[in-house]
């Protein structure tokens, strides 16, 4: 079972309280972008086996979107983080670092 | 290869059974192929096969990193149906129904392919027109399908509750030549077949890394040392995105766990298969009696080949409003499998970005069903380099394209 923390309200709760939101941290292309860069940021994922940031949003409590980084492999959540990020805070990625030593994730570790 | 037969098992009877031979060979790997596929579970194993019988090709080896079929393919609810909506994929699924139909004699080994019907449950007036839409597509496609209203769904599935609370059944759409396949002996069946054309099935063993030159593939790394190989194909289903990794390119897909369960075996009281996809509950029962349920995906990525409690709970929830008489039974097992979802729900097979190497992967929830017409289009592709007619359709390219195979709608959740 997944448990997850909600970073704005700090209520703790198991997944049917959150709803999942897929990857984090994806980089936006708007209109006039070329087709590449859409197929990057609609299809294009990195589905690692191992260390995902990824979206929840707080659905049955706050309604509050935030982040999370989890290991896939484990479903062992490091930790979740603010949704106003482009990428996460140093102390979450310490505890990931920690766990998962050698760990990376796009350009970021 | 000695033959089964009905002689061959008198032969065996009359000396002990001390006669059978091992169905396929385990071999340690060579230094060389003309074709490693990996994965060794039905795609994979359909790939090599119809690479030896249709483009004879047979220095092939197969790596699987567990044993073969251990994967998705042991792992669905052995459902065969092609009553898709969109061209390209009623080709692709129809052409794998047909292969079912002959798979037996094909390849001399029972698949129990049983062609007992599928039924896919309207019960919103969305899904009554929808399906009234697909029937409609089926017919041009020439796929035999037709919509049927409830009184006909009770004739056919007695134990059904047309009447329920939250959603009533208007009707379904039926293809009669749908059903249900032993999941296992298909596998094996291929795997026999191909073993005995003198491929390399290697089980147990890891691939660690993609070797490449100048933007081609030259072998793969595995955890039994090096293999070369001239072409490549990536058939790994739920673990498609971590291969990709390997070499190099990234994936239009997600991995997410989906679940399946079995209830104790009971008398026969169903004998075609059920799709509820608004509810989101499928339901067959087994030759042991076994009813055997599935039902919706996790929502988030997840390769642990295991499920939420709370989605056996929703299935569950769904199929007791559906069917009643499931309240009083016990459920045996459940498990999970790590299926790999496309943007548009619609499988890749095509060309990637390194040259001479393949993928089929990005099946979602419904490859099993697939199995022989998927290997066919990967062979065809692998042998000649460039997508036949049936995989055309399915590159990886079509996500720029924005030329979607758009099944996401027309499959519901189920498939």
């Amino acid at each position: 079972m997944l448990i997850l923390e909600c970073p704005y309200c700090g209520v703790k709760g198991e997944e049917t309280e959150f709803h999942a939101g897929g990857e984090a941290h994806l980089k936006r292309f708007g209109p006039g972008s070329e087709d590449a860069d859409f197929e990057t940021y609609l299809f294009m994922r990195e589905n690692p086996k191992g260390v995902h940031l990824e979206r929840w949003r707080h659905a049955n409590g706050c309604g509050k979107w935030f982040h999370a980084a989890r290991c896939t492999m484990t479903l062992e959540v490091f930790g979740s983080y603010s949704a106003q990020t482009f990428e996460p805070p140093k102390e979450i990625k310490d505890k990931i670092s920690a766990k998962r030593p050698g760990w990376s994730w796009r350009n970021f570790s | 290869m000695r033959r089964y037969s009905a002689f061959a098992i008198a032969r065996e009877a009359a000396r002990f059974h001390t006669g059978w031979e091992r169905a396929w060979r385990s071999p340690e790997p060579k230094k060389k192929y003309d074709v490693i596929i990996v994965g060794a579970g039905g795609h994979g194993l359909a790939t090599a096969f119809y690479l030896g019988k249709n483009f004879g090709i047979t220095n092939v080896a197969i790596i699987e990193k567990g044993w073969l079929g251990g994967g998705n393919t042991g792992r669905n609810t052995t459902i065969i149906r092609s009553n898709y909506l969109q061209d390209p994929s009623a080709a692709l699924y129809e052409k794998a129904r047909s292969l079912y139909e002959t798979m037996s004699q094909d390849l001399n080994y029972n698949v129990m392919f049983s062609p007992r019907g599928v039924i896919m449950l309207a019960q919103t007036e969305h899904e009554v027109r929808g399906y009234q839409r697909t029937a409609h597509a089926n017919a041009l496609q020439g796929v035999p399908t037709e919509f049927i209203g409830p009184e006909r769904v009770k004739e056919l599935v007695p134990i059904i509750n047309l009447n329920g609370p939250r959603y009533p059944v208007l009707g379904g759409l039926w293809q009669a030549r749908g059903g249900t396949g032993r999941h296992d002996a298909v596998a094996w069946g291929y795997a026999r077949a191909c073993s005995d054309m003198g491929m390399d099935i290697i089980q147990k063993c890891e691939v660690t890394g993609v070797r490449q030159e100048a933007g081609k593939v030259t072998g793969v790394d595995t955890t039994k040392g090096p293999i070369d190989c001239d072409k490549l194909g990536l058939v790994v289903a739920g673990n498609s995105g971590d291969l990709a990794n390997m070499a190099g390119f990234r994936l239009p897909m997600e991995s997410v766990a989906l679940q399946a369960l079995v209830s104790e075996p009971i008398k026969p009281c169903m004998d075609v298969v059920v799709m509820a996809n608004t509810v989101h509950g499928y339901m067959s029962q087994s030759d042991k009696g076994e009813m055997v349920i599935g039902g919706g995906t996790d929502g988030f990525n997840n390769y642990t080949q295991r499920g939420s409690f709370h989605h056996v709970e929703e299935t569950v929830r769904a199929l007791v409003e559906t069917f009643p008489m499931v309240s009083r039974l016990k459920m045996l097992r459940q498990w999970g499998g790590i299926v790999d979802v496309t943007g548009d729900r619609s499988p890749v097979i095509g060309k990637t970005p390194l040259g001479n190497c393949f993928i089929n992967a990005g099946w979602g929830t419904g490859g099993f069903k697939a199995i022989p017409g998927g290997g066919w289009a990967t062979a065809e592709l692998i042998a000649k380099g460039e997508p036949g007619p049936l995989s055309a359709e399915f590159g990886m390219e079509r996500f720029i394209e924005g030329r979607f195979i758009d099944e996401s709608v027309a499959a519901g959740v189920a498939h």
